[in-house]
């Protein structure tokens, strides 16, 4: 009768070897191995072949993991639509996809073309919808001239009617009031009173001096001021995601969204990269890199393994910020006068080499390839040293 | 009734954990490089802020990993 091994035991054993295996190849172990019944010396043989396994599947030294990432992710992007706009679950607004935002991505535009966040909410707003339409209300930004129905310029007295639109104001939930007293607190208006006849009608008035042009210009800004919302989201849409309400918002500002009452900042996200790095840091970002990159495939259907994707995000962050991957950044700090030169702006690069009298030192791979040596990759890697000395000397 | 809003505990961010000089040293030693050969992180980075570790320190980062389930890299301190 051989001696099984009860579920602890398995355990210990298979912990034995955290330090050598990575944590998901444990826990995928521990599983399997709890469903069986086994004896010691046969895990422990299983164990010894899945190490032996796990080190024969690890990238070898010298091997040009780069280009594989570059290959690997550049060939099913061939594949990919080039329409820029569709829309991903939510048909109100468009939302860039594909290939144009992919190249968005590594190219670490500071803006994306359409930024947009994912806003979560606490516990005590998620589970009703007005609660969360609520929360909307106060992120979505509103402008004057969002609640107004038109606007005259009145030249005589050099003032401007206002005709605000009730329906409007009821849904957005603001009073007329407030609009007064923040157009009050604007500079140039002497004075702003409701009309006599009608509740919906704004009569501002200036100081004297304000010519016709001026005037122009204040009607605009006065338009174009914020009621309330925050700064930059332009529209907020509530929608249902398994058991919660989640807001998805047209425009991104992550700072400002964070700090409101019933958002759950610790899930909420923007697409814009550089936000995430300003706000949460260069690793937050680096994950913001390798979720973005993998949406952007799995929605065209592409399937390119993570481990690539993890590579460009590590390279993209490297230095502390994001860098693009291009002329601008990576491909740009390259040490080698050749290999830059070779990338994009050939003579740019050549020039200014020659008046700074840059050394190449031939060490990477696209220099050795322009003058025609060994590269430096898989075997060609390997430099052997000798110790000349005389026969017997230690 | 809202505590204090802590980046840390956002879902991006790793844990970050400031290395002892000796601890640093060691891990030096085990991966046989100069502290400027680890990637960066700037000192004013909101995390490291958060966490008040000095340019010159070295961090240690544990982040979840979709192939490993946990993989721990070093980042360097450096002054910006």
């Amino acid at each position: 009768m051989p001696k099984y091994l009860s579920l602890e035991e398995k355990s210990a054993i298979i912990e034995k070897y955290a330090n050598i295996l990575p944590l998901s190849i444990i826990e995928e172990l521990k599983e399997k191995i709890s469903k069986i019944e086994i004896t010691m010396e046969d895990l422990e043989r299983i164990l010894q072949e899945v190490i032996r396994e796990y080190w024969s599947s690890l990238v070898e030294p010298g091997e040009p993991v780069g280009t594989v990432a570059a290959q690997s992710i550049g060939e099913p992007s061939t594949q990919m639509t080039l329409r820029t706009f569709h829309y991903a679950g939510v048909r109100e607004f468009n939302v860039t996809l594909g290939l144009p935002r992919l190249i968005e991505i590594v190219d670490a535009r500071r803006t994306p073309s359409t930024p947009m966040m994912t806003v979560y909410l606490d516990e005590e707003h998620r589970h009703d919808k007005d609660k969360a339409i609520s929360i909307a209300r106060k992120i979505e930004m509103t402008t004057i001239e969002n609640v107004t129905k038109s606007v005259d310029v009145d030249l005589f007295t050099s003032s401007i009617i206002i005709e605000l639109d009730s329906e409007m104001l009821e849904d957005k939930g603001i009073e007329v009031d407030k609009i007064l007293r923040n157009i009050l607190k604007m500079k140039r208006v002497k004075n702003a009173k409701i009309d006599e006849d009608s509740p919906y009608i704004i009569r501002v008035e200036f100081e004297e001096d304000v010519e016709l042009g001026e005037l122009q210009r204040l009607r605009d800004k006065i338009l174009a001021s914020k009621i309330k919302g925050i700064k930059g989201v332009r529209r907020v849409i509530v929608q249902k995601r398994r058991d919660e309400y989640v807001l998805v918002t047209d425009g991104s500002n992550l700072a400002a969204v964070m700090k409101i009452k019933g958002v759950d900042y610790t899930r909420t996200v923007s697409n814009n990269i550089h936000e995430i790095e300003e706000v949460l840091g260069i690793e937050a970002a680096r994950m913001a890199i390798i979720n973005e990159i993998q949406q952007v495939l799995e929605d065209q259907g592409l399937d390119v393994d993570i481990r690539h994707v993890m590579l460009v995000a590590d390279i993209m962050t490297r230095t502390g910020s994001i860098k693009q991957i291009g002329r601008h950044g990576v491909s740009g700090e390259k040490e080698s006068v050749l290999a830059r030169a070779a990338f994009e702006v050939t003579i740019r690069h050549l020039l200014e080499a020659a008046a700074k009298g840059e050394i190449d030192y031939l060490r990477g791979i696209t220099e050795n390839v322009i003058v025609g040596q060994v590269i430096p990759l898989g075997t060609g890697m390997v430099d052997l040293y000798m110790r000349i000395g005389r026969r017997g000397e230690k | 009734m809202l505590k204090k809003m802590n980046i840390v505990d956002h879902v991006l961010v790793p844990k970050h954990e400031v290395l002892s000089p000796g601890e640093a040293a060691k891990i030096l030693k085990e991966l046989g490089i100069k502290p400027h050969q680890l990637p960066w992180i700037k000192a004013s980075d909101p995390v490291i802020v958060a966490i008040n570790a000095k340019p010159g320190d070295i961090v240690r980062i544990i982040r979840k990993s979709p192939t490993a389930g946990k993989t721990i890299v070093y980042r360097y301190v450096v002054p910006g």
